[in-house]
């Protein structure tokens, strides 16, 4: 197979920052090359140059063996390069097949054929085994479908190279199956996909080539599957991956001895709610959390992890049960008690949660305990005194730029959840509740945010880890719940519970009594 | 504004926490140059409009000078224009620290000159320092009270507060001009309450203008304001509340009660401009029988303008007080209609509000590229 793509010495800077430094890309025709590399190592960048959103400072393209430039994205689509990006381009008012053929629309200049468009996108999304319901607003499908309605888009366009950016991002587990298999469909029928990640997983198993890119510099380029390459190939390890990626070996295992696990310090009892749409949520959860230990809640999404944080942390109110914590009932305390009796909370989506963007680093380091001295005396805030806690933050927990006047907004993703992670850490709770405290964090972080579980576990705390990333679940749990349906349907120590086992407990599956422990 | 991309020193990083640390000159010359660049192409655009329209710029500019700067008189009358623009002004840019937009300024001022009026005439028997205190503090009270309710109703029904302070203009109006027909009208033909006694007024500063110590309240308040919104709790809460109410709430910030707070601090303020008009220009509340005077309306300008910050404000309502001060008299020495002004005024809002939305989409795209 000759090369579909060359990219050569690729430069982009933006004002003092170089995002492309000389990087070379060359992508085989057929198949699925990853470009793997942390947040901010210029990924997207490349892919923008190559789509004709950037012009390149440096660097030349060649594409099918000859050069091109690539003025604008409409000349992108004429070469036959499409570009899926990582926050979707649709009209979320307009019907799918409306969105995909926006821009190349049939029927005469003044009026639109519906019928015909519906009928096109209907054929399109059988030749490619996409389902999608071309009638359907936008707005009303699930993000995997949106997704779908963007790769249709391209491909109705004429793609032949397919960049993804970044396409499970925004995925559950499922719809990150059923995307490698569209991809696979794709590349089947001669297709070539760029697909962009920073998650190794992901890359082992999905890509046939990998280039990882760091600081703007392609520091490897790997075979992965063997398909089409010359000889027999030797896989790189995800520990090889990760060295490459950020610079400097990388332990992706979590050291950490056995729990000690003390006296139970949040109790819950039959806990019930509702959800946002008024259907319950809890069915009555039970649960039990002990000093010193980490207690993993696994699940697929939306099966109640929502709604167990919001009730435990004050910000749902609970239709039945009882929490306690140390004894003491919190069921109706508001936030603000429950902090002070000793609750800490990484919230799972640091954006809406976590953080006030246009607040700086250190507004944001004292958020909830602001009205506390030393950072707040008989109403007035001290400055200073903040400041000098944001500054031990940053020191403690490596966060860059290491400025408290800093902007959070303009923090990169895993240097706000460090933030938070750092925050919550410092109030010294007795109980830390960590909602996806890694979720689209890079390698470095997930492994400093880890270790800083861990640490906080040997210190005697307690911590109830929810995750969704089951390989995180397994890796800091010393016990391990499956939420499913609003139950907790089983709880296992960590030492017993597989992938598979919870795999299965997670999709409603029931567990054989031969691996011990209670079931419900 | 800075770029999302750090290139200091990292060594100097005895940066403040807060936006208004260190840098602050810097960053409020950044923050400042695009009203600045919005005055002076308005200005330039008023004059090419002068000029097509065959009057003589040179005249129209002397005219602006002459009204305003021209004598002793024509700085106090300046001012006298400016003060109530600054509480407005405040009142705009507090409500929307808390992400709030209060259009009712015109109601609160309205019920505030009655309550301040009110208080004036009616209350008798006290010393001049306290009786003027009760009329300002009844003022104030009154317009935050208007601000409250739908501040209230906000907070705890979600009715959209944009509707409700306009309800509240229309009712405030309508409630001053029964009140006035019916019970508070003094004898004579005027619909206007009895005159405020000495002791309510606010004592003038620079005769023969008619300026006041009102001016003093309002710089006063631009104060107060800063240090309210920067340095303390409640200031931290509210501003938190205006930026992110869901990171709010899970610090326990109680968001509900800090909506209710913003409303009834912001109608305070508008209420305040009304007060020291009675209380200082006035001396009487004037039945709007012609509908709003538009002190409210105008705050939403002069805090688009000030961009929301009290130092900002009291720029902005510099600049559009001495606007309104030389409408008329360029008429009168230029013949330069008077809707000429308002060409230059509305260019200025249009700039700056241009400039607001690029920025906020820029924002969003970094973000969204950042994450
Ligand atoms: N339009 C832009 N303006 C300024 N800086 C940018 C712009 N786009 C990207 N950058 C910077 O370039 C670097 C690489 O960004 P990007 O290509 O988005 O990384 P990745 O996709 O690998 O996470 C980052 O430091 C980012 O802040
Ligand atoms: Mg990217």
């Amino acid at each position: 197979m000759g090369n579909i793509l060359e990219m050569r010495g690729i430069t982009k800077r933006f004002g003092p920052v170089v995002a492309n430094d000389g990087i070379d890309l060359e992508v085989r025709e057929g198949e699925i090359h990853a470009l793997l590399g942390e947040n901010g190592a210029g990924k997207t960048t490349l892919m923008n140059i190559l789509y004709g959103l950037y012009q390149p400072d440096a660097g030349e393209i060649r594409y099918k063996g000859k050069p091109v430039t690539i003025t604008d994205p409409n000349r992108a689509i004429e070469l036959g390069i499409g570009m899926v990006h990582q926050h979707f381009m649709l009209i979320p008012p307009f019907t799918v097949a409306e969105n995909i053929v926006l821009g190349h629309e049939p029927g005469s200049k003044t009026r639109l054929d519906r019928a015909g468009a519906v009928e096109k996108v209907r054929a399109l999304s059988q030749e490619f085994g996409l389902k999608v319901d071309p009638t359907a607003r936008v707005e009303s499908i699930s993000v995997g479908m949106q997704q779908r309605v963007e790769i249709l888009k391209a491909l109705y366009r004429g793609a032949e190279l397919l960049i993804l950016d970044e396409p499970t991002a925004v995925l559950t587990p499922q719809e990150v199956q059923e995307l490698i298999g569209i991809m696979r469909r794709l590349v089947e029928q001669g297709r070539t996909i760029i697909f962009i990640t920073h998650k190794l997983k992901e890359v082992l198993r999905i890509a046939d080539r990998v280039t990882v890119i760091r600081q703007g510099r392609n520091v490897a380029t790997l075979d992965i599957s063997g398909r089409g390459a010359p000889g027999p190939v030797t896989p790189p390890t995800e520990a090889e991956l990760a060295a490459l990626m950020v610079g400097r070996a990388v332990s992706l295992k979590v050291e950490k001895g056995p729990a000690k696990p003390g006296e139970p310090v949040l109790e819950v009892e039959g806990l019930e709610c509702l959800g946002s749409r008024g259907l319950p949520a809890l069915k009555g959860v039970n649960l039990t959390l002990r000093a010193g230990e980490i207690l993993g809640i696994a699940g697929v999404d939306g099966n109640g992890q929502t709604e167990l944080i919001e009730c435990l942390t004050g910000l749902r109110r609970p239709t039945a049960g009882r929490i306690r914590l140390r004894g003491q009932d919190i069921t109706r305390l508001p936030v603000r008690k429950r902090f002070e009796l000793g609750l800490a909370h990484i919230p799972e989506d640091r954006q809406k949660r976590g953080l006030v963007l246009d607040f700086t680093v250190a507004e944001n380091a004292i958020l909830g305990r602001h009205y506390r001295s030393p950072y707040c005396r008989l109403g007035v805030m001290a400055w200073q005194q903040v400041t000098a806690h944001a500054q031990r933050l940053i020191r403690d927990f490596d966060i860059r730029p290491p400025l408290p006047g800093t902007r959070a907004g303009s923090l990169s993703g895993g240097n706000q959840q460090k933030l938070i992670v750092a925050r919550e850490i410092d109030k010294e709770p007795v109980v830390l509740i960590a909602a996806q405290p890694t979720r689209g964090v890079d390698v470095g972080a997930i492994e400093a945010i880890h270790r800083r579980l861990v640490a906080e576990r040997d210190r005697g705390r307690a911590v109830l880890l929810v995750s969704l990333e089951l390989d995180e679940i397994l890796a800091l749990s010393d016990r391990i719940a499956v939420m499913y349906e609003g139950r907790i349907v089983a709880e296992m120590p960590a030492e017993e519970a597989t992938e598979e086992t919870l795999g299965l407990l997670m999709a409603g599956g029931t567990r054989s009594g031969a691996e011990g422990g209670v079931a419900r | 504004m800075t770029g999302t991309v750090e290139t200091r020193d990292p060594s100097r990083s005895q940066d403040q926490g807060r936006p208004q640390g260190r840098n602050r000159l810097r960053a409020l010359l950044i923050e400042a140059l695009v009203p600045i660049i919005a005055v002076v192409v308005a200005l330039l655009i008023g004059l090419i409009f002068i000029a097509i329209t065959g009057r003589d710029p040179a005249k129209a500019a002397e005219a602006l000078w002459v009204a305003n700067f021209g004598s002793r008189r024509a700085i106090g009358e300046a001012l006298v224009s400016v003060t109530p623009l600054i509480f407005t002004g405040l009142s705009v840019a507090f409500a929307f620290r808390a992400g709030l937009f209060n259009i009712g300024g015109e109601g609160q001022y309205i019920v505030a000159q009655l309550a301040a009026a009110v208080a004036g005439y009616a209350i008798t028997g006290l010393p001049g320092w306290l009786h003027v205190t009760v009329a300002i503090l009844a003022g104030a009270l009154a317009g935050g009270l208007w601000g409250a309710i739908p501040g209230l109703l906000k907070a705890y029904r979600g009715v959209h507060e944009v509707v409700n302070t306009i309800m509240m203009n229309y009712i405030a109006l309508y409630l001053a001009n029964y009140l006035i027909a019916n019970y508070l009208k003094a004898p004579g033909a005027l619909p206007v309450t009895p005159e405020i006694l000495p002791t309510a007024r606010l004592a003038q500063i620079l005769p023969p203008s008619r300026l006041h110590t009102g001016l003093f309240l309002a710089l006063g308040a631009a104060v107060l304001v800063y240090l309210l919104l920067w340095h303390t709790r409640w200031g931290y809460e509210i501003r938190a509340v205006g930026h992110n109410p869901r990171a709010a709430e899970y610090a326990g910030i109680d968001v509900p009660r800090n909506l209710a707070l913003a409303m009834l601090i912001s109608g305070a303020l508008a209420g305040l401009a009304g007060t020291v008009q009675v209380l200082g220009v006035q001396r009487a509340f004037y039945d709007p029988v012609g509908g709003f005077v538009g002190y409210g309306f105008d705050g939403i300008a002069v805090a688009l303008l000030g961009r929301n910050h009290p130092a900002g404000v009291v720029l902005a309502a510099l600049l559009f007080g001495i606007l309104d001060r030389a409408a008329p008299t360029m008429q009168a020495m230029a013949q330069v209609p008077k809707a000429t002004i308002w060409v230059v005024q509305a260019t200025v809002i249009l700039l700056v509000a241009a400039d607001q939305i690029i920025r906020s989409l820029f924002k969003r795209r970094r973000e969204v590229a950042a994450r």
